[in-house]
């Protein structure tokens, strides 16, 4: 499947370069890394230049878990991008990570890592699901970060 | 110290008929609705000196000037974030009017989104923006950005449906006793919000707004001058704008606590500069581009406390005669979706007991613009 979803033309992708770069090529080598301030070590997401607790321009990426638990999730219907139409419903979830769950990241629950985002049934007793993420590699250059039940 | 307090009033309201298309272009659109305001006021275009208007505005001060005829324009702003700004342009034509920059200001929204292209499915194959985080996973529409907060707090408070369905029906009835709303004489039942199709689980059809062409502007003066105007003056007590600590537009889920957006920094800002407080407002006309968004600006707005949003709507509370009565004329979900600058043209109407669903007695008027954006509100009072 998600070989498939790669061979679909117009899946949105994030673009490798630029602030959020770390995030995806990372991701790309099966590592959960997120934008830290190399004076304060806070983590922060989104990316961004300067750190909005200590000001420092000096950012890292920092190796987490890639572990969390659900924080939320939707499950859209049509209209939808032509990408997804044909996989409605299926759900998007918002993962809180466990390092600082202040920290979350939009992504897909699966049952493994080629699994379809339509395949896991939600419902209330998503939420506070414990979770750890797998890259699907969509691109040489991106992976997305999906879920599985811890 | 010079403050906006009661120091202008809006004077004249205008708009267009609101469709899903209209042939006119947007420019024809805000230039039928600005002439219908300074109407309205029995103001000569050429005494225009200020004009605000939303940064996705496609028509500029330029296209208006010229088509009206104004002549030396003193003041000119633009507010940014779509649905946060049409509160934010009034609040900037009376801060003008307040300190001496302007004297007679115009405000305006022009959109064809009822016939005009969707946003989100204009997507480009990378993405380059904050979207990069959310639609390469399917969360591609601003119902599911929202639905998103919508579920957490219905889990987190209690929340059910039913609370959604009562915002709903509210805007439906209001509409349904306004002959311009989209939805005049289509009333809805409960059991059809309930039938209705899904958008984004948990939020159905019926829990997002209109798609609509349309126009609408209105005219501010200075406070002494407005007592002279064709129509009694709807005084701007108080304005405040609102972008919250570590905010995100729509997907605000990057920070400390996503269910407490800029509703709650604009009303801060509002009330500690008004006289009038939340026990004193008569009716509201609360942004709706979704009807979650009514549950989460009666809790920042101070009508009730945090999570107590979804009950405050229960017995009729919105309804006319109810303890809040809101979108009286049907708001974003059944009057027309322009912005929420319907609202702003709404509570004016209630203020001069002219709404087609006249709250007794209103004497004080909240109106906002969209919670979960940088956001603006304003008090108006008769």
């Amino acid at each position: 499947m998600a070989g498939d979803e790669a061979m679909i033309a117009d899946w949105p992708l994030p673009a490798s370069d630029g602030e959020s770069g770390g995030f995806w090529t990372s991701a790309r080598r099966g590592v959960l890394s997120i934008q830290s301030c190399v004076s304060c070590d806070r983590l922060r997401h989104l990316p961004r230049p300067m750190c909005p607790w200590c000001r420092s321009l000096e950012r890292t990426w920092s190796a987490v878990s890639g572990t969390g638990t659900v924080w939320s999730y939707v499950v859209p219907h049509p209209p939808l991008l032509p990408a997804f139409a044909p996989l409605a419903p299926y759900n998007v979830v918002v993962v809180a990570l466990v390092e600082d769950p202040s920290i979350r990241l939009v992504g897909n629950l699966v049952s493994s890592m080629d699994g379809a985002i339509n395949e896991v049934t939600v419902d209330e007793h998503t939420i506070g699901m414990a979770v750890r993420a797998v890259f699907v590699p969509m691109a040489e250059d991106v992976a997305l970060v999906r879920w599985v039940r811890a | 110290m010079t403050s906006i307090k009661d120091s202008s009033a809006i004077v004249g309201i205008g708009e267009t008929p609101f469709a899903k298309k209209l042939e006119p272009s947007e420019t024809e659109l805000a230039c039928t609705a600005i002439r219908a305001a300074l109407d309205d006021a029995g103001i000569d275009p050429s005494e225009v000196d200020a004009m605000s208007s939303f940064t996705m505005e496609t028509t500029d001060e330029i296209d208006i000037a010229r088509n009206l005829g104004f002549g030396d324009i003193r003041f000119f702003s633009q507010i940014g974030y779509g649905g946060g700004a049409a509160c934010g342009t009034v609040m900037h034509l009376a801060m003008a009017i307040a300190s001496g920059q302007a004297d007679v200001g115009v405000a305006w929204r022009s959109r064809k989104r009822g016939s005009g292209p969707r946003l989100w499915a204009t997507a480009s194959a990378r993405i380059e923006d904050g979207y990069q985080w959310s639609r390469p996973y399917g969360l591609l529409r601003p119902a599911d950005e929202i639905a998103m907060l919508t579920r957490r707090y219905m889990v987190e408070y209690g929340a059910t449906r039913d609370h959604l369905a009562n915002v709903a029906l509210a805007c439906r009835a209001a509409a349904n006793r306004n002959p311009n709303a989209t939805m005049y004489e289509r009333p809805m039942t409960r059991e059809q919000y309930f039938a209705a199709r899904w958008i984004s689980e948990p939020l159905c059809l019926f829990d997002n707004c209109l798609e609509t062409d349309g126009a609408l502007a209105c005219v501010l003066v200075r406070a002494d001058r407005a007592k002279d105007c064709r129509q009694s003056p709807v005084y701007v007590h108080a304005g405040a704008q609102g972008l919250n600590r570590q905010h995100n537009m729509m997907a605000n889920y990057y920070c400390d606590d996503p269910l407490e957006g800029p509703a709650w920094t604009a009303a801060r800002a509002l009330w500690r500069n008004s006289d009038l407080q939340p026990a004193d407002i008569d009716v509201a006309q609360i942004y709706d581009a979704f009807t979650p968004l009514i549950l989460l600006s009666l809790e920042g707005y101070g009508f009730c406390a945090r999570g107590e949003g979804a009950a405050f709507t229960e017995n009729g509370a919105l309804e006319l005669g109810g303890r809040l009565p809101i979108n009286t004329s049907g708001g974003g979900l059944s009057e027309a979706y322009v912005h929420g600058f319907n609202l702003v043209n709404e509570g004016v109407r209630q203020m001069r007991g002219t709404s087609t669903s006249q709250v007794d007695d209103a004497r004080a008027c909240l109106v906002t613009s969209g919670e979960g954006v940088p956001t603006s509100a304003i008090v108006l009072r008769r």
